[in-house]
């Protein structure tokens, strides 16, 4: 049976699906034995030794999250996101683009908010990972976790741990005077100071929070929970009617 | 993502020699860009070498009267220094204006040198690509080009560089310090670290197989007003389209020096010395002068000299009207 097939149809070499059909057309035709023979002439595509996909390098590391030190061994392809999510079991860190664009999986490594997403396990030993699950102290939650409730910045959610990480990562650049591309004056503040972030705009916000994306649009009250946070004096806030909530008469 | 090996180095020459040793070795420093490649398997090194665990961290006085930037400062820290921000004011922004907060605190100086182009069709494994397989042809010849270059580009290659950073490097005339296998040092002008398409789009840089980056060196600070225009499709975490990085020396507005630089127009970081040289001497129009298309004068001659040979591929076409407009809009501005 083998033998009298025609020979193209046992190559491996791709055929377009297109090809294939004018191929069974021209047999069924009665295509002389030469042509066919002629196409099967062209040269097969076999994997070469050196196209060997190399097998999964494992390696031993250790890695400190939320104050917590974890023996592994990994892929050395694992990012520090699947390594969370699935070596750890921290799945408040989420898996948006997995490129880098949306921001969902920020975490803080040594306090520095990082696409989690974007570098390997095996380049963060000996570092400090925090996660959204790290930020609480049990139940109580971090001043960020309490403004977004507060003000309701999120809609689904699934963007929110990578927001608050990001936010929280966010004010310690804006306490250590780091400028952003809409800071007036790059020369203006360069002192470490909490009184950076009460002085922080709305365009400050949006534009250092640009990295994280929230496809329920929640960005209003996402600022807002950052301002709050923040110390920003609102013109709501300032000149808000006290409540008389928490006088004793 | 393919497998790979990984080390890590603790010397440049080190590193270097090993890059050299096993061929399909990368070096990897903040990864943004790398990590992004090799998930879509653009990039398929079988090992990966650690270059973060070896300082070369630190900002330092240079003896000509300038910085020497170490290749792993990353580019958060580069744009806040206190000495950029205030001397070289044009790189700070410019690092500002680039990518997230969350990749600047990763992106290294070194790295963000080295950066591919984000042509849609180079990121594309189904499209051929010259970058990726020399002699497979350039689907943005005739594809979506919007984002394509202009001047410098190719029949085999018409993708830009994406550095915000890298144009005002080069308009600083930044110098590289680098580390051969060898173990020998070499400095390349910014000017000659990166190259022009030609017929050889997959080689894109001036460093030899194995050679590393180990700092970038700025020379003295240049006076005058510090800007960096950048022009994309949303306020802020984009790739630009054009911008203009301008250091304009101008007291009573008569230009005393002036130096310009490109990005978003051809395969590296652009700059026309000619251009410069046209607007010396020149009286700048007031701050908010609306721009006209029919006006000759000073800033559309040194537009012409920037655009010298420029060459639209359809999408793309906006761009030749739209740097004239920023250039004059950087060149009145306050």
């Amino acid at each position: 049976m083998t033998t009298s097939a025609p020979a193209a149809l046992n190559t491996t070499w791709p055929v377009s699906r297109r090809g294939l059909v004018r191929l069974g057309a021209n047999v069924g035709a009665g295509l002389a034995a030469s042509q066919v023979m002629n196409l099967n002439a062209q040269p097969a595509k076999i994997p070469a030794a050196t196209d060997a996909v190399m097998a999964p390098v494992l390696m031993p590391i250790r890695l400190k999250v939320n104050g917590k030190s974890h023996a592994l061994t990994v892929d050395t392809r694992t990012t520090v996101l699947d390594t969370l999510r699935e070596n750890l079991n921290l799945k408040g860190s989420k898996k948006g683009c997995d490129h880098g664009q949306c921001g969902a999986c920020t975490v803080l490594i040594d306090g520095r908010r990082t696409n989690s997403c974007l570098t390997l396990a095996v380049m963060h030993e000996g570092q400090d990972i925090t996660t959204i699950e790290g930020l609480s102290n049990g139940d109580a939650l971090h001043p960020m976790q309490d403004a977004f409730l507060n003000h309701d910045g999120f809609q689904c959610g699934y963007c929110t741990p990578g927001q608050i990480c990001s936010s929280v990562g966010m004010l310690n650049e804006v306490r250590m005077g780091m400028p952003s591309h809409v800071t007036r004056d790059l020369t203006a503040t360069a002192a470490n100071t909490a009184a950076n972030t009460a002085s922080l705009t709305d365009e400050e916000i949006r534009e250092r929070m640009s990295g994280n994306l929230c496809r329920c649009s929640a960005y209003p009250n996402i600022v807002a929970a950052i301002r709050d946070v923040a110390g920003v004096k609102t013109v709501a806030s300032a000149f808000a009617v006290p409540t008389g909530e928490g006088v004793t008469s | 993502m393919k497998a790979f090996q990984f080390e890590r180095s603790s010397s440049p020459a080190g590193a270097a020699a090993a890059a050299l040793a096993q061929p399909q070795t990368k070096f990897i420093a903040g990864g943004t860009n790398l990590l992004d490649l090799m998930k879509l398997e653009v990039e398929t090194p079988s090992r990966l070498i650690d270059v973060t665990r070896m300082g070369l961290d630190t900002i330092d006085a240079a003896p000509n009267g300038g910085l020497r930037i170490g290749a792993m400062v990353r580019n958060a820290d580069l744009a806040a220094d206190a000495r950029v921000r205030k001397d070289y004011a044009v790189l700070s922004r410019a690092l500002l204006s680039g990518a997230s907060g969350q990749l600047r605190n990763k992106a290294t100086t070194g790295g963000n040198l080295l950066q591919r182009t984000r042509c849609y069709y180079f990121y594309d494994t189904s499209k051929p690509c010259n970058k990726r397989t020399p002699g497979a042809g350039c689907s943005a010849l005739q594809g979506y080009n919007r984002m394509h270059a202009v001047v410098g580009a190719s029949e085999q290659c018409i993708a830009t560089h994406p550095s915000d950073m890298a144009v005002a490097m080069r308009l600083l005339d930044a110098q590289v310090e680098t580390v051969l296998p060898s173990g020998s040092k070499r400095v390349i002008p910014i000017a000659d670290l990166h190259r022009l398409p030609g017929t050889t789009p997959h080689i894109e840089t001036s460093l030899q197989p194995g050679e590393f980056i180990t700092a970038v060196t700025l020379p003295a600070p240049l006076a005058g007003r510090h800007i960096y225009r950048k022009v994309r499709d949303r306020a802020s975490y984009a790739f630009a389209v054009i911008s203009v990085a301008a250091v304009i020396d101008a007291p009573g507005a008569v230009v005393r020096q002036v130096r310009l630089a490109f990005g978003g127009l051809a395969h590296k970081p652009w700059r026309v010395p000619e251009a410069e040289a046209l607007l010396v001497g020149t009286t700048l129009q007031p701050p908010g002068a609306v721009y006209s298309a029919s006006r000759a004068g000073p800033v559309e001659a040194a537009a012409d000299a920037v655009l010298k040979g420029a060459q639209g591929r359809g999408h793309n076409d906006f761009k030749l009207p739209l740097l004239r407009r920023t250039l004059h809009a950087v060149l009145t501005s306050t």
